[in-house]
């Protein structure tokens, strides 16, 4: 949760919401949960574990690209 | 007995030494619907917020009662808590903020009373070119 809480307030288009995930049985299957942390971005590109900011900015840049 | 025991209470304590402008919390709770969950959240937060009662302020809310706020902030479930410094930087914490949480809450209080994000220049600059909005969830447990 750390670097995308610091991204929202880098950009007033990013928005971060942590997740506890055995609270929210119903979200954590809906974007099928199996490992954390699991880090999701616009529903469309997702990883788990902790990445490095680098890597963390290409998922966030990825998951705004027009589609191929 | 509260939920952070003296150990807690000194470690945030030292670190909210850190703070240089005001913070709000918004704690969105639904006694309907988690109940205990809800209740231990506003118990959490509150505890936090007693650690520097001069830079933190807590609204309590309800989300089937207080719905126009609920809504603006996009809030649809609980317990839910909106970390908010000068302005809403869109950072929430959905279910209570304990255990790995706990630390990138106090960390999210620190950043937002500055308004400074912990980035190096070579993402802030991609960020401020972002084409579109991005909603970032973070899934994560306790332990």
């Amino acid at each position: 949760m750390r670097l995308a809480q610091h991204m929202a307030i880098a950009s007033d288009r990013v928005t971060a919401t942590a997740i506890e995930a055995t609270e929210f049985p119903d979200l954590s299957r809906s974007y099928r949960v199996s490992a954390v942390p699991k880090i999701v971005i616009n529903d469309r590109v997702e990883f788990e574990g902790a990445l490095p900011e680098p890597d963390f900015l290409g998922a966030v840049l990825r998951a705004v690209a027009p589609e191929a | 007995m509260g939920l952070l025991d003296e150990r807690d209470q000194t470690a945030v304590r030292k670190e909210f030494e850190k703070l240089t402008g005001p913070v709000k919390l918004v704690v969105f709770s639904q006694s309907l619907e988690a109940a205990e969950l809800s209740r231990q959240n506003e118990e959490l937060i509150k505890e936090v917020a007693e650690l520097a009662p001069d830079a933190i302020t807590v609204e309590m809310l309800n989300l089937a009662i207080d719905r126009e706020r609920a809504e603006r902030y996009g809030i649809e479930r609980v317990p839910a808590t909106v970390v908010e410094g000068a302005r809403d930087y869109g950072i929430r914490f959905l279910g209570i903020p304990a255990g790995y949480e706990f630390a990138n809450l106090i960390d999210s209080i620190i950043a937002v009373s500055s308004g400074t994000a912990a980035l190096t220049q070579e993402t802030q600059a991609a960020l401020a070119e972002l084409g579109g909005d991005v909603d970032i969830k973070v899934f994560s447990t306790p332990t």
